[in-house]
């Protein structure tokens, strides 16, 4: 990155320095990487939510929200969703102490809020397909499974990546490596949250209330 | 340097060949009155851009040729990279085109514009109270074209007339993948979409045998799927009508079902009467019996759904318009014998056939169907939704 | 019996020895072909004992320079299949008049015209453009390689992963026939029950994955990575042109890929979004494709505009005229390239006044690159151009791009599309200016930055030659098509009934007849320079006299690309250092800490490809396995801390050393 001492250099005929003699270390760039992935991924969250919102009222002569959600439980769920990222904050300041066990077990207690978000989802998706609203059943039924399914594969693509960092943190402790992997994570758990924040207004209460 | 030169002789020998040869350029030269404005449109926006184009490819070719390094006359100036005045001109003479264009096109969008009914017959006359529109109701089927002219109940595959210098009306759908209805001579071309219908109004003003085909991929028989447009004087075409009507067979639901199989190079067909809201079932995609009509789904969507107790609501809005899952059954759906017949159901067996399940629903709480401007009455051919 | 045809099932899917296309002779032809072809290159690897060389110099290297060469490579084999089968419609369009039906039945020439389309663009001009800006933009701010080099080799990977399950096509069941944007219901599950269409989508997801990557990648490291006084506004033109187009690609890919999730979901698991049934809306997938799709185009011919601008520069020997308008362009037409994407569908009877929207914003992309043009035109002006290879591509594309430029405004206004819209005119048009645009680009750049990547230059008179038959070629093969649009002649049509129209078909084949001498010239002109190497040898690292940092060091590059990391005063670096006494530095280097080569992008992209080819064949167990296996293989690769290590410091002298004993011999 650009280094304001050198663009004083002169521009007369004397010569300027034409290069740095000493290693020239670049600024990582994993978080601004990371951040532009999130980016993308929110994009594709982007289609999902338009569709949506295109197709959120074919319910195909079907059911509608109002006859199939259950808010208290989503509720629960989300509930479950926003200590996880609470608890992952926790994780973050532990390890910014250096105390890799405390951060461990934050990390564990986020792992565990996260599993029981995932399993209310399932158990809400099966019900659902028992009652004859599964995924092919609407349009309407086909852009809740998809949206609200996404952000679920995400939460376990999370989970899995969160045991696997769990591991590394345990084996290696917190190395500089583990450090940006966790920041990494963490971007990714709240982004998920942000996302699911939106998927419970603009999917369940605006649905519900139709 | 002269090669920049040679592609541009090049260029311009073409382009006068092409005039030479006499090719019969329909874009530019129709006869309709809607697609004579939308040649004049090309014309229009060419030179205001050749304004523009030909002083590029001029100073191109020239800084090209005079600037070559071998000719060390030339002023040679290594660092001059940069004027404001020149930029602005770059910037601004490029604005000037646009906006000019821009409001030709803003203008020219909004009164060619399918949707709208036509105002003038050509550039002389202007449509009056008086004048009568035609009504035409067009299917892209796989892989043909059905007409229905509903002001006489006949319609038509393959083939199609109107009078010329009235105004034809155009309604335009599909039964099951996309295509786009196109008749070069007569008008610019829309997309017939299954289940949805979009709009076309249009003139031929000149008599005439004309072009017709489909311009968006459709599949197989996508390279066949043409008909001929007749443009033809009132006389003519009320003799048109009167062959169809004699030569024509009837056409029903059975019949369409038959028709709306996979074929291609299907010969042109007659059908001397049509089952009463044929075209608003397609349109609505239930023709087929036990089918909802689309219209009816959305009506139960905007009142809130019909509940979780409403599975059997799912069969009835699967459709199968390209007759795949016939194939299994052994029948050689695939394609027709083209042998020319005509419509292979007669009417004696049609109202038996009919579905028996012709009714309204007034059970469905809320429910109002405007069947408005005199449109035939929905078919409602299947069982309302309970609700709970 | 039964058991039996159910275990077969649960094996193979709907794999069966009926896939195989043995009964088409032109594929059994090309397939012996093919074959033979492959078999004699693994003869000559194994036999020369390369396996070794290329897996751990090129297949596993982490070098950006390599990998961006290997794109290209990539490009210019797809480009041969893609052109193949331009030729094969070619022909048959001009024979099949007359009740004749040619040599292609739908059946097939449904399949090539849909794989002309995604090759050329996913798998051709896509790889040939991020090969350059891998190759070229590191060099030219001045960095060592690219911020994510592990990400890079992996990306490319799964690039020619996808570009592998496309081709796999060829013989093994059938490519889609749908076009190349695979339009719904069409393309859904009734009306294409075959496998086509999943090849189609599965080719392009998994190289979707690649480009999304790279393109974050690049952004990054021109965001990050810059030498010290390399402002936004000092960066060469070409790296700007890059920055813009990989926000481009991070900015639209996961809208593609997206899109076709769903379709994919409409397919597999019986969900309705795109179809006709229970509410589905298939005008939802063309309007998603294309949001993707229009800056897709701008995605493509950003970077040949780049590199227009710097071989103008470079051949007028003078700074580029307008550098800062010159950006603001390129900017304002990547944002406007977002405004635009309902003009591929006028036709689908939006109201007047969105279509009307949509149609000027069409016209104002045209006001930047009009000011491009003239940018171009002033750098010409006053200077002393040197007529090149690289200099007659960009004078040919100045010409050629602006007869596109004008038949694009027309298309853009809704009336006139009416009429034009799906016509030959609209083919004619777009391949003027991917062509005329894209291609010539490309093709300038690989004669441009040829002696920087080997060492030599590529010989002028096969390039010429290859020039000559491109552009005249062009003009043969695509003039008729603007013609027959006005005749009302439309796309993708495999039969015609009109004679009249044939002339013109006839002199389009010969015009694609043309460009493949063309394509046949510039192979030659490669062969030929690799042969006589050593009389086109250049050793001075800057043989057009540049004025960007790639060409202040050696040809070919060293592994670190530069010994010192340069300082930049002025958006011609290397000019300006050139003309203020630059002196190379000779002593006192330190080690130089680069990342090391790995085979996780090689295997993450072989599990793809099986990956995909299970789903595409229904054969369930495999995609369970495959993507265990593929989950396992990228968790393993993260277990592994030890990535980098530091070139020695003699290493860095010896090499140095070596280039300064070349340049003393050169006096």
């Amino acid at each position: 990155m650009s280094e304001t001492h050198v663009h004083s250099a002169n521009l007369d005929n004397e010569k300027p320095q034409f290069y740095v003699t000493e290693e020239h270390h670049p600024e990582g760039s994993t978080m601004l990487g990371f951040w532009l992935y999130l980016m993308s991924d929110c994009l594709i969250f982007a289609v999902l939510f338009a569709t949506h919102g295109v197709l959120g009222r074919n319910y195909a002569a079907g059911p509608s929200p109002a006859d199939l959600f259950d808010l208290p439980l989503v509720a629960i769920n989300t509930a479950m969703l926003l200590l996880s990222s609470i608890t992952y904050g926790f994780a973050m300041l532990q390890m910014e102490r250096g105390a890799k066990a405390e951060t461990l077990f934050w990390l564990g207690i986020t792992g565990v809020f996260g599993a029981i978000f995932l399993g209310l989802e399932l158990y809400e998706f099966a019900h659902l397909i028992h009652e004859g609203a599964g995924p092919t059943r609407s349009a309407f039924l086909s852009s809740f499974f998809t949206l609200v399914g996404t952000h679920g594969l995400h939460v376990t693509f999370g989970i899995i990546w969160l045991i696997t960092l769990m591991v590394q943190v345990a084996r290696r402790g917190l190395i500089a490596e583990n450090k940006r992997r966790l920041m990494c994570l963490s971007m990714f758990w709240h982004f998920l949250d942000v996302v699911w924040i939106g998927v419970f207004s603009f999917v369940y209460l605006i649905g519900y209330i139709g | 340097m002269t090669p920049q030169l040679k592609f541009v002789g090049r260029l311009f020998a073409f382009l006068a060949l092409m005039a030479l040869s006499g090719c019969n350029l329909v874009v530019m030269s129709p006869s309709g009155d809607i697609a004579k404005q939308q040649a004049d449109l090309i014309v229009i926006s060419v030179v205001l851009m050749l304004l523009i184009i030909v002083p590029v490819l001029f100073l191109t070719l020239f800084f090209a040729w005079r600037y070559r390094s071998t000719n060390t006359k030339a002023p040679y100036d290594p660092e001059w990279h940069h004027s404001t005045r020149l930029e602005v001109i770059i910037w601004s003479a490029p604005l000037a085109i646009i906006i000019a264009l821009g409001a030709v096109t803003w203008i020219s969008t909004h009164k060619l514009d399918p949707y709208r009914p036509l105002d003038r017959i050509d550039d002389q006359r202007p449509v009056t109270a008086e004048m009568k529109p035609i009504n035409v109701e067009v299917v892209a089927l796989d892989w043909k074209w059905l007409f229905f002219y509903p002001d006489y109940g006949i319609a038509t595959v393959n083939e199609m007339a109107a009078p010329v210098d009235v105004p034809i009306n155009f309604k335009i759908t599909a039964s099951s993948v996309m295509n786009s209805f196109y008749v070069p001579a007569l008008a610019g071309m829309i997309y017939a979409m299954p289940g949805m219908e979009t709009k076309l109004h249009a003139v031929i003003n000149k008599p005439g045998e004309y072009e017709g085909l489909s311009a968006n991929y459709s599949g197989d028989g996508f390279s066949h799927m043409r008909f001929k447009f007749h443009g033809v004087d009132q006389a003519g075409f009320d003799q048109w009508v009167a062959r169809v009507k004699q030569n024509g067979t009837a056409l029903n639901r059975d019949a369409y079902l038959k028709l709306e199989k996979p074929s291609s190079k299907e010969p042109v067909r007659y059908y001397a009467n049509v089952e009463d809201g044929l075209y608003r079932a397609v349109l609505n995609m239930c023709a087929t019996p036990g089918k909802m009509c689309m219209e009816e789904m959305m009506h139960i969507d905007m009142m809130g759904g019909a509940g979780t107790e409403s599975q059997e609501n799912r069969e009835k809005l699967e459709h199968d318009n390209r007759h795949a899952g016939e194939a299994a059954h052994g029948a050689p759906a695939a394609t027709f014998p083209a042998t020319g017949e005509p419509a292979r159901s007669d009417q004696s067996q049609s109202p038996a056939e009919k579905p028996a399940t012709q009714h309204d629903m007034h059970n469905m709480p809320g429910m109002q169907h405007n069947n408005q401007g005199g449109a035939a009455p929905a078919q409602l051919n299947n069982e309302a939704p309970a609700k709970p | 019996m039964f058991g039996n045809t159910s275990l077969t099932q649960f094996l193979f899917g709907r794999l069966t020895l009926d896939a195989i296309p043995y009964h088409e002779t032109i594929l059994v032809v090309t397939f012996i072909g093919v074959a033979i072809a492959g078999l004699a290159v693994l003869a000559l690897i194994t036999k020369y004992k390369l396996w070794g060389y290329l897996w751990h110099d090129w297949f596993t290297s982490v070098d950006h320079k390599k990998i961006g060469i290997m794109y290209i490579v990539l490009a210019i084999i797809m480009l041969l299949r893609g052109f193949s089968d331009a030729i094969l419609m070619r022909i048959q369009q001009a024979i099949a008049f007359n009740g004749n039906e040619g040599f292609l039945p739908p059946h097939h020439y449904d399949q090539i015209f849909t794989a002309h389309g995604v090759i050329m663009i996913f798998f051709v001009a896509m790889p040939f453009v991020t090969g350059f800006m891998n190759y070229v933009v590191p060099l030219q701010i001045g960095a060592r390689d690219v911020s994510f080099p592990f990400l890079n080799n992996f990306s490319f990977w799964m690039t020619t992963a996808g570009a592998i399950i496309i081709m796999m096509s060829l013989f093994v069941g059938e490519f889609a026939r749908t076009g190349w944007l695979a339009y719904p219901p069409l393309s859904g599950a009734d009306y294409s029950p075959g496998v086509g269409v999943d090849y189609y989508i599965w080719g392009l997801q998994v190289a979707g994955v690649g480009t999304t990557l790279s393109g974050i990648n690049l952004i990054a490291t021109i965001v990050k990575m810059r030498a010290p006084g390399m402002t936004f506004m000092k960066m060469p033109v070409f790296t700007w042109t890059a920055l813009c187009t990989n926000i481009l690609i991070v900015a639209t890919f996961p809208i593609l890929t997206a899109t076709l999730v769903l379709l994919s979901l409409d397919r597999y698991a019986g969900t309705n979004f795109f179809t006709n049934d229970l509410g589905g809306n298939p005008m939802m997938y063309v309007n998603l494709i294309w949001i993707w799709g229009h800056p897709e185009v701008y995605i493509l011919v950003l970077p040949a505009f780049g590199i227009f601008s710097e071989v103008v520069a470079t051949f007028s020997s003078k700074r580029l005229f307008g550098y800062a308008s010159m950006v603001y362009a390129t900017c304002v037409i990547m944002i406007l390239s977002y405004l635009v994407w309902l003009h591929h569908f006028f036709t689908m009877g939006s109201g007047a006044s969105v279509n009307a929207f949509f149609g000027i914003t069409t016209m104002i992309i045209s006001i930047p690159t009009g000011a491009k043009m003239f940018n171009w035109l002033f750098t010409m002006y006053r200077g002393r151009i040197r007529y090149d290879v690289p200099m007659l591509w960009t004078v040919g594309f100045m010409v050629t791009f602006v007869i596109g430029g004008m038949t694009g405004v027309m298309l853009a206004i809704p009336p006139a599309d009416f009429v034009l819209h799906n016509s030959l005119f609209l083919i004619a048009h777009f391949h003027n200016v991917i062509i005329g645009g894209v291609l010539f680009g490309l093709l300038a750049g690989v004669n441009y930055w040829w002696p920087k990547a080997f060492g030599f230059r590529l010989d002028a008179f096969w390039g010429k030659v290859s020039f000559w038959f491109w552009q005249i070629g062009f003009f043969f093969a695509f003039m008729p098509l603007y013609v027959l649009g006005l005749m009302g002649v439309t796309r993708r049509v495999s039969q015609f009934e009109d004679p009249s129209l044939q002339i013109w078909f006839v002199i389009a084949a010969f015009g694609a007849g043309l460009i493949a001498i063309g394509i046949l010239a510039f192979i030659i002109q490669m062969g030929v320079s690799i042969l006589r190497r050593d009389q086109l040898r250049d050793d001075t690292g800057d043989p057009w006299d540049g004025r960007t940092l790639e060409w202040s060091t050696s040809s070919p590059p060293p592994d670190y690309n530069f010994a010192f990391t340069p300082v930049v005063h002025d958006h011609d670096g290397w000019y300006d250092m050139k003309n203020r006494g630059y002196e190379r530095p000779l002593g006192g280097f330190k080690p130089i800490h680069m990342p090391k080569n790995t085979g996780t992008g090689v295997i993450l992209s072989g599990i793809s490809i099986v990956l995909a080819f299970a789903l595409i064949w229904y054969i369930w167990w495999l995609a369970a396995v495959s993507f265990v296996a593929l989950i396992a293989t990228a968790i393993t690769h993260t277990f592994n801390y030890n990535r980098d290590f530091h070139i020695p410091a003699e290493t860095v002298t010896a090499t140095e050393d070596a280039r300064s004993k070349l340049l003393a011999d050169r006096t």
